[in-house]
């Protein structure tokens, strides 16, 4: 039971005042561009609601967030999975767990750019060692800056390569916290390899799950500098995910409004999502 | 059993991949790399690195990188530390509230913060200093920290704390000498995300930056466009952005998978 106290808000103020000016001014910047117009100079026209009409209607904001949307989906629909399957493979004693559990780390400690960079000399389709190998040993035609398929496989695998490891180990954490007596009565019981997963290891793993699938649903929407640097949105704009599109208009137009609202608009779904996502993994904890 | 760890060596294998092919082209000459395909760099050499060391722009971008990611994680730590005792010992008005509230932050993508950020920086007359990268990672690390260290925190039994103020501890004096060695499992974890979090951060850290403060990650993107893609070059600064976090994961490794799960196995 924890002690009612509000001299406790002196212990969070320094976070408070901290992650305010970093989060609060900013975003009442966001809000006071997305309702105005300018032409430079500091000067300012009401606009209304006008940016948030457009951008909801415009055809570009539906095409990226569809991809966005798709490149999500995929990414959870492939990590999720993989994550578990490799974690319930991983040894759970003896010297090749730190050695599993550093190396599997390490691709999520590479600066993102590094990443698109690394992946991008990778595939090059006569020096890199993926592009050479599909394009001079196998024959099969791989050049993602002219085929938007192979572009959209390559960011993919990219971001396989660059965060399935965050579900493994959360996944891991969550195997090895099962004490050795939950296994020994599955097998007094007769359980087959399937009824243990079901009824004991995935059970025991929907916490650090619940985390790792709102940590990736979070990350792989507002993904940005590795597909940026790796394709650059394209070919075309076959590759251009929501923050690319979104950077592009705030920083390469300098449209300030309309990507003002479409900021908010974005955040707006990441929020509305995570709740989502995160009401409906605990649902059934608030019944039982 | 063996068909079983074939999965994880697999996987290992396909991590593994795009990294070596980093660090073999780093060790390969331009002439090398452009010549054809080579598994092996044929002939060795060094003059990649040795160009990194030697130029002042490319090696301050590595220490650059590494003052604001330290700041950052001192930083970071030290606000989050009374913030996640006083959430995991007490409850207060609003403390629900706050808890997701901070949370929101780490949701927001990065890019909707870009432009505003470089003008609130630039108003406090902060633009183009390592602290500005700094606090500016704050603004996802702190909750994360928090996060964190909250987990670690509510597992260490609320009767240490009414023990030692039986004993006539102050709070200070319990904090500093019973407390925190009690969760500094917890602590090297939360700094380790810190790091990590700041460390391939780039977006806003290009943003804040335009000379004195730029990071390592920035150099690499303006370095490889403008000189026509040293490919050489490029993989040579890539690879000695891997060897801080491969240090400071190697640190971590026993924590590492209760630290993936934030304490909350």
């Amino acid at each position: 039971m924890k002690t009612q106290n509000q001299r406790a808000w002196i212990f969070v103020l320094p976070v408070l005042l901290l992650v305010a000016f970093n989060a609060l001014i900013p975003m009442m910047t966001v809000v006071n561009y997305s309702v105005q117009e300018t032409f430079g100079d500091n000067l300012f026209f009401w606009q209304g609601l006008d940016w948030f009409e457009q951008i909801l209607r415009s055809d570009r904001f539906h095409a990226a967030l569809g991809r966005q949307f798709f490149f999500t989906f995929m990414i959870l629909i492939i990590e999720v999975p993989l994550g578990i399957a490799i974690a319930l493979a991983m040894p759970k004693q003896g010297p090749w767990v730190p050695i599993c559990l550093v190396t599997m780390a390490l691709p999520m400690l590479i600066p993102w750019n590094v990443v698109g960079a690394m992946w991008n000399i990778f595939t090059l389709p006569d020096i890199g060692l993926l592009g050479y190998f599909l394009n001079h040993t196998l024959g099969i035609s791989y050049d993602m800056t002219q085929d938007p398929v192979a572009a959209w496989v390559t960011i993919i695998i990219m971001d396989v390569w660059h965060w399935t490891s965050l579900v493994v180990l959360l996944a891991y954490a969550g195997l090895v916290s099962i004490p050795n007596a939950y296994y020994q009565a599955a097998e007094i019981d007769g359980a087959s390899n399937l009824a243990i997963f079901r009824f004991i290891q995935l059970p025991k793993m929907k916490t650090v799950l619940t985390i790792a699938v709102l940590l990736r649903f979070m990350d792989s929407f507002n993904i940005y500098t590795e597909p940026f640097v790796l394709t650059g949105g394209g070919p075309g704009n076959s590759t251009t995910l929501l923050s690319i599109d979104l950077v592009k208009i705030a920083l390469g137009q300098f449209d300030l409004g309309p990507a003002a609202a479409m900021s908010l608009i974005y955040f707006a779904i990441t929020l509305f999502a995570s709740w989502l996502f995160y009401t409906l993994m605990t649902m059934n904890d608030n019944k039982s | 059993m063996r068909a079983k760890s074939l999965v994880p060596a697999l996987y290992i294998l396909f991590l593994m991949l795009p990294i070596y092919w980093l660090v073999a082209m780093s060790f390969k000459t331009t002439n090398e790399i452009l010549a054809g395909f080579s598994l092996f760099p044929q002939t060795w050499t060094l003059a990649n690195y040795i160009e990194i060391f030697t130029d002042p722009t490319w090696y301050w971008g590595y220490i650059n990188s590494i003052i604001y990611v330290t700041m950052n994680t001192v930083i970071s730590v030290l606000v989050a530390l009374p913030a996640a005792y006083a959430f995991s010992r007490y409850s207060f008005i609003g403390d629900k509230q706050l808890f997701f509230w901070l949370l929101t932050n780490r949701m927001a993508p990065a890019a909707v913060f870009a432009l505003p950020f470089f003008q609130l920086y630039s108003a406090v007359g902060l633009f183009d200093t390592h602290i500005a990268v700094a606090l500016a990672h704050c603004l996802f690390n702190v909750p994360l920290a928090v996060w964190i260290l909250e987990g670690f925190m509510s597992g260490v039994p609320k009767e240490l704390d009414e023990t030692a103020y039986v004993d006539g501890y102050s709070f200070p004096r319990f904090f500093t000498t019973i407390f925190l060695p009690s969760i500094k499992a917890g602590v090297g974890v939360a700094a380790f995300f810190c790091f990590m979090f700041s460390w391939v951060e780039l977006l806003l850290a290009k943003t804040l930056t335009a000379v004195a403060a730029k990071p390592i990650a920035a150099v690499m993107t303006r370095t490889a466009s403008s000189a026509g893609y040293e490919l050489g070059l490029l993989a040579a600064a890539g690879t000695l952005t891997i060897i801080p976090g491969a240090i400071v994961i190697y640190f971590v490794r026993n924590y590492i998978a209760k630290g993936f799960a934030l304490g909350r196995v």
